[in-house]
């Protein structure tokens, strides 16, 4: 993970001052609402239906124990007992007091946190591969850039009041496991015939209202024009990017209005003249970042094939966790573990301040103290000891975090819908709760295999239903909640955006909906490798539509919601 | 009253502005003081306003292109960016690029200009600010204090991204995570 030094402690703690000062103006009645708005946003404090909602910034998902017992805590202390895990590897605060925030900064700025920039009109919190730096498949580790591109976005002063928010995610693994093509900027580190490092840029991806795959702006952007390339695009969208209309301000837009060839010959003409001159990363100036990073201690250990498949022999569960839950590692030995917060009962993403503390203790004895956040709302403990994995599995099993569901149907993602948000149409959680409750078998969600299942509560896509394979979008219809069905979305290298169904579905339908596109395709599958994603690119989706709908006439249904793809 | 911040100190306006809004009138060979005037007005009657005894300055929406004036650099004394909502960040990279066209004189935010962007103005090149009407000069200026060390580099150096010898020689010699 990446140290502060003395500065960026110094920087945090005065933005900590610079925040108190302004909260207590704005108590006071000096500072308006609308002067203050932004300035709470860039601290990642929204007001929410009950309350100020506080999103702490995890950069690029890497999380110590030290701060995961900081999460504990701010849950105690300032909330009521629980945090949330967002699509975005942040963290959730649902019940906080607008006084009590730069208290609660303070003690996030204890262990090097902070919430700046995880809201508003600016650059967000940087997001990468939740394997990076661990990935049996990586081309380039993509963290040491991820901290570079940290600080450059922190407080740039040219970028805080942009026609929208700006989302940049990195990878640098064969698979693509950031979305890349779903952000503001994507950037896939490659590497030239020279084996230089360098990154494929693509612009103007996004979910949301409209969603769009990016497209490659550049095809390789050598590692030293980082930062003067990507200050050449935002500039470009600084200036020309909408403002009439918060729906069509997102660079996505941008792009698509003028064309691809357009923005890139402009961003082109802007660079010419920023590259080369300040901001141009030098060979030193990335090591001394390297060098920030704490050291892996890893041991020199062998792979434990024959002890796991005995392990996985004498215990069914065991084994099973092992399919879905724990993935490769480049280090001989090792194993990466999912944590799934994804079990019966509990909200998706939601985790009680006693689990965070666990789930610390967890890291500190079987993953040299460290975790990653997952953009599925997962956690992973990212360096474990395979001859330590049986052991582990029970004591994540006794915490409810073994569900071993990694992939599957059940680990459902949700954003926190109409229950907290003030901008969602419909609730997602319940309806995730209802889905997860009528697939309680777990033999059954097996046998279905791969599946993801995602919903948002609005078109703000918070919960990534464009790219699940069922995605489930709450609409508002009169004033009552309704839920369009897409199919067909994917993430990763095949990236694509789903096709809704048909008309939307009264909230206590879907989970049947759900039951039987997923009837459908058990009949429609060759084997049992053939995944539900695999037979919809395969067959379409007219038989799916055919079987829910049945032989209803769509004249009849026309008076439900118009699809919101059109 | 508005208050004038310059050089991060409050100073008298001694500059006349001439709204973009109503009738444009017609500068003389007689007209005194200082004048802000549009871009369209400058472009109009910049032979005029240089013959008259006063120095002239425009004032730039955040739409025009900074490129029209570089000709005129030499006959302005202030450049002036209107923000016509704080939330409206386009001025900021106006700045940025009168400072590289080579724009060194008095430039200047003026509309919706709150002391709580004076910090981040100021590292896009603005040396003058023109406080909306409600806002405290005296405690304005201790924004310009909110941060010690910039990340980034901007119109100044930044930290850390200009192969500052300091922190290259502070950080440990062994790389662990190879960014390579």
């Amino acid at each position: 993970m990446y140290r502060y030094d003395e500065i960026d402690e110094r920087i945090v703690s005065e933005r900590i001052d610079q925040f108190r000062d302004q909260t207590t103006r704005f108590l006071s009645g000096k500072l308006s609402e609308d002067d203050f708005k932004p300035l709470r946003l860039q601290n990642g404090l929204y007001v929410q239906k009950h309350a100020p909602m506080l999103r702490v910034a995890i950069p690029y998902g890497l999380v110590n124990s030290s701060q995961m017992r900081m999460f504990a805590h701010i849950a105690k202390v300032y909330d009521r007992g629980y945090g949330h895990f967002s699509t975005r590897q942040n963290i959730q605060f649902n019940w906080p007091r607008l006084a009590q925030v730069p208290d609660i900064l303070a003690d996030l700025a204890r262990v090097q946190m902070h919430g700046i920039q995880t809201s508003g009109n600016c650059i967000r919190n940087i997001t990468c591969d939740h394997l990076a730096g661990i990935a049996t498949d990586e081309i380039v580790n993509p963290l040491v850039w991820c901290e570079i591109l940290r600080q450059w976005s922190t407080f740039h002063p040219e970028f805080a009041f942009l026609p929208r928010k700006f989302k940049i995610a990195v990878s640098g693994s064969e698979q693509d496991r950031a979305a890349t093509l779903l952000h503001d900027i994507g950037l896939q580190a490659v590497r030239n015939d020279q084996g230089d490092v360098g990154f494929r840029v693509a612009i103007g991806g996004g979910l949301g209202r409209t969603p769009i795959l990016g497209q490659v702006i550049n095809e390789f952007l050598p590692w030293s024009d980082l930062l003067t390339f990507l200050d050449a695009v935002l500039r470009v969208y600084n200036r020309y990017g909408r403002r009439d209309n918060i729906y069509k301000a997102r660079i996505k837009i941008l792009v698509k209005e003028k064309t691809l060839p357009q923005i890139s010959k402009e961003v082109h003409a802007e660079w010419a003249a920023l590259k080369g001159g300040q901001g141009t990363l030098t060979r030193e100036m990335v090591d001394a970042m390297a060098a920030r990073f704490t050291v892996t201690a890893y041991r020199s250990l062998a792979d434990v094939n024959e002890l796991l498949e005995a392990q996985r022999k004498a215990q069914p569960g065991f084994a099973r966790w092992c399919e879905r839950n724990v993935h490769a590692h480049k280090v001989a030995g090792y194993a990466a573990v999912s944590l799934s917060l994804k079990r019966s009962g509990v909200p998706p993403g939601d985790v009680s301040a006693e689990q965070l503390e666990a789930i610390a203790d967890l890291a500190d004895r079987y993953s040299l103290s460290e975790l990653r956040v997952t953009h599925e709302q997962n956690l992973i403990l990212p360096d474990v000891e395979q001859s330590q994995l049986a052991l582990l599995w029970q004591e994540a099993k006794q915490l409810g975090l073994a569900t071993p569901n990694i992939g599957l149907l059940t680990n459902i993602i949700a954003c926190p819908g109409g229950d907290f948000c003030s901008l969602a149409n419909a609730v997602s959680i319940p309806v995730a709760m209802a889905i997860e409750e009528r697939f309680d078998r777990l033999d059954y969600v097996h046998d279905i295999g791969e599946l993801d299942l995602n919903i948002s509560g609005c078109m703000n896509s918070c919960g990534h239903h464009h790219i699940g394979h069922i995605g489930i979008l709450g609409v508002d219809k009169a004033g009552e909640e309704w839920y369009q069905i897409s199919i067909g979305g994917d993430q990763g290298n095949r990236a694509a955006l789903g096709k809704v169904i048909g008309p939307s579905f009264a909230r206590h339908d879907v989970p049947e909906v759900v039951e039987k596109l997923i009837d459908l395709y058990l009949t429609k599958r060759e084997s049992q490798e053939d995944r539900f994603i695999d037979v919809v690119q395969r067959v379409g989706i007219e038989p799916f539509k055919k079987h829910v709908y049945g032989n209803v006439d769509k004249k009849q249904t026309n008076h439900t919601r118009p699809l919101a793809n059109a | 009253m508005a208050t004038l911040i310059k050089n991060k100190q409050i100073t008298q306006d001694h500059w006349q502005t001439l709204d973009s809004q109503g009738e444009t009138p017609h500068f003389e060979s007689s007209t005194v003081g200082d004048w802000l005037v549009p871009l369209s007005v400058w472009t109009a009657q910049s032979h005029v306003l240089c013959a008259r005894g006063g120095r002239n300055g425009v004032i730039l929406q955040n739409t025009d292109d900074p490129q029209l004036l570089v000709n005129d650099f030499d006959r302005l004394a202030l450049i002036a960016v209107h923000f016509p909502k704080f939330t409206d960040g386009r001025g900021y990279s106006v700045a940025r690029l009168l400072r590289r066209l080579g724009w060194k004189g008095e430039l200047r935010a003026v509309g919706d200009v709150l002391r709580d962007q004076l910090f981040y103005m100021t590292r896009c090149g603005f040396d003058a600010f023109l406080m909306r009407a409600d806002q405290d000069g005296q405690s304005a200026l201790k924004s310009f204090k909110d941060f010690s060390v910039p990340y980034q580099p901007a119109i100044d150096a930044g930290f850390r991204f200009v192969g500052d010898a300091k922190s290259v020689a502070s950080a440990p010699s062994v790389v662990t995570v190879n960014p390579w």
